[in-house]
């Protein structure tokens, strides 16, 4: 056997081992956040009062999900160093070897092109540039500058993931008024006691990477009051939305209930000491984070449910 | 060596190659449905007026 036979075997073993499958790809492109983008971006579009054609609503969403997935291979190749440390993101295809950070950043570019340009073809060039914008948001503001800068990194980090919305809602009008902002908020102000409680049970995941969450800067006591009134003043805007041109008796009846259990939660958080924590794992967090996911699915299917009803004179308040 | 009719390299990077394919498939499908779409809607044909006179 020659050296070159020899020395080709061993590659191939090697790159079979770590050779990406095109599952590695799209888990570049984060599908999780992704279906939220998706669901988000659909409510916006369906919510809007301009009538969208079906198979230019579909695109829309498509290229909204593709946009939000770019940004997510874009924040993989640039946190690589981080997420090799952590142990929710280890697993990810950059740190466990199966894709290049390059590749990420060379798939995230062009998928980034190319959703702003798909976009602002299918609908039009307002959605397109806002497309945009929320990717640079994501990608520049929070992933580059934010995230390792300050403990408000969430808080104003969160403002990307809830642009999809006003996107869909720009798609199908072209314009913007005061309920796609209002979606916006609802998204805005429940990322941060959605990611504290996340950051409260995962607990030494963020030191480990240096990344200046407010459980490592401002201690895990102001996180659990910082989660209280964060969603109080969730509540007051998620239940005053029930009163604006999206919302509508399905809406608040939603947002009472889905509120009072959320307030409920972040009170208990509120009161509890870290040995009350870890003696029963973290409990209350991880079952608080859990219905914080229920909490922003429910408030955009009440909102959804209001859009499509309204034809039949069902939806809203008239 | 003589060329074989299919590496290994092929037959390991099937699923990638497959999931390339049907994007850029699918992808084809998009353009052409948006094509139609946009044609139709913004009335590329004739106006009425021009195929009565």
């Amino acid at each position: 056997m020659s050296d070159a036979s020899i020395n080709a075997s061993t590659v191939t073993t090697q790159t079979r081992v770590n050779e990406a499958s095109f599952g590695d790809y799209f888990s570049l492109l984060k599908p999780r956040v992704m279906s939220l983008v998706v669901f988000t971006a659909l409510v916006g579009l369906l919510a809007a009062p301009v009538p969208v054609h079906p198979f230019v609503g579909f695109c829309a969403i498509l290229f909204i999900a593709i946009g939000g997935g770019a940004s997510g291979a874009l924040n993989m190749w640039w946190d690589a160093d981080i997420d090799k440390v952590m142990k929710r993101t280890k697993g990810r295809p950059i740190p466990s070897g199966k894709v290049e950070a390059g590749e990420a950043m060379a798939l995230g570019l062009a998928l980034s092109g190319l959703s702003v340009i798909m976009l602002g073809l299918a609908t039009n060039w307002f959605a397109g540039a806002f497309l945009g914008f929320t990717i640079f948001f994501y990608v520049v503001v929070y992933t580059m500058w934010l995230k390792r800068s300050t403990p408000q990194n969430i808080v104003i980090g969160g403002a990307a993931g809830a642009f999809p919305p006003v996107i869909g809602w720009v798609a199908a009008t072209g314009s913007m008024t005061l309920e796609p902002w209002l979606m916006f908020a609802l998204t805005f102000m429940w990322t941060p006691p959605h990611f504290w409680a996340l950051a409260l049970f995962m607990r030494s995941d963020y030191d480990d990477a240096g990344v200046p969450m407010l459980t490592v800067t401002h201690g895990r006591r102001a996180t659990r009051w910082h989660i209280l009134v964060y969603t109080a003043l969730l509540a007051l805007l998620a239940v005053g939305t029930a009163f604006s041109g999206i919302g509508g008796p399905i809406y608040l009846t939603v947002a009472v209930v889905m509120n009072a259990l959320f307030l409920r939660g972040a009170w208990q958080i509120a009161r509890r000491t870290e040995d009350d924590s870890e003696a029963d794992n973290y409990k209350v967090e991880r079952s608080f984070f859990k219905l914080s996911l229920l909490y922003l699915f429910l408030h955009f299917g009440a909102i959804l449910a209001e859009a499509l009803l309204k034809p039949y004179g069902l939806g809203g308040w008239s | 060596m003589s060329l074989r009719k299919s590496h290994e390299l092929h037959q390991r990077r099937f699923s990638r190659n497959l999931g390339v394919g049907l994007t850029l498939a699918a992808f084809i499908v998009i353009i052409f449905g948006l094509t139609i779409v946009k044609v139709s809607g913004t009335g590329l044909g004739l106006p009425t007026e021009e195929v009565q006179n």
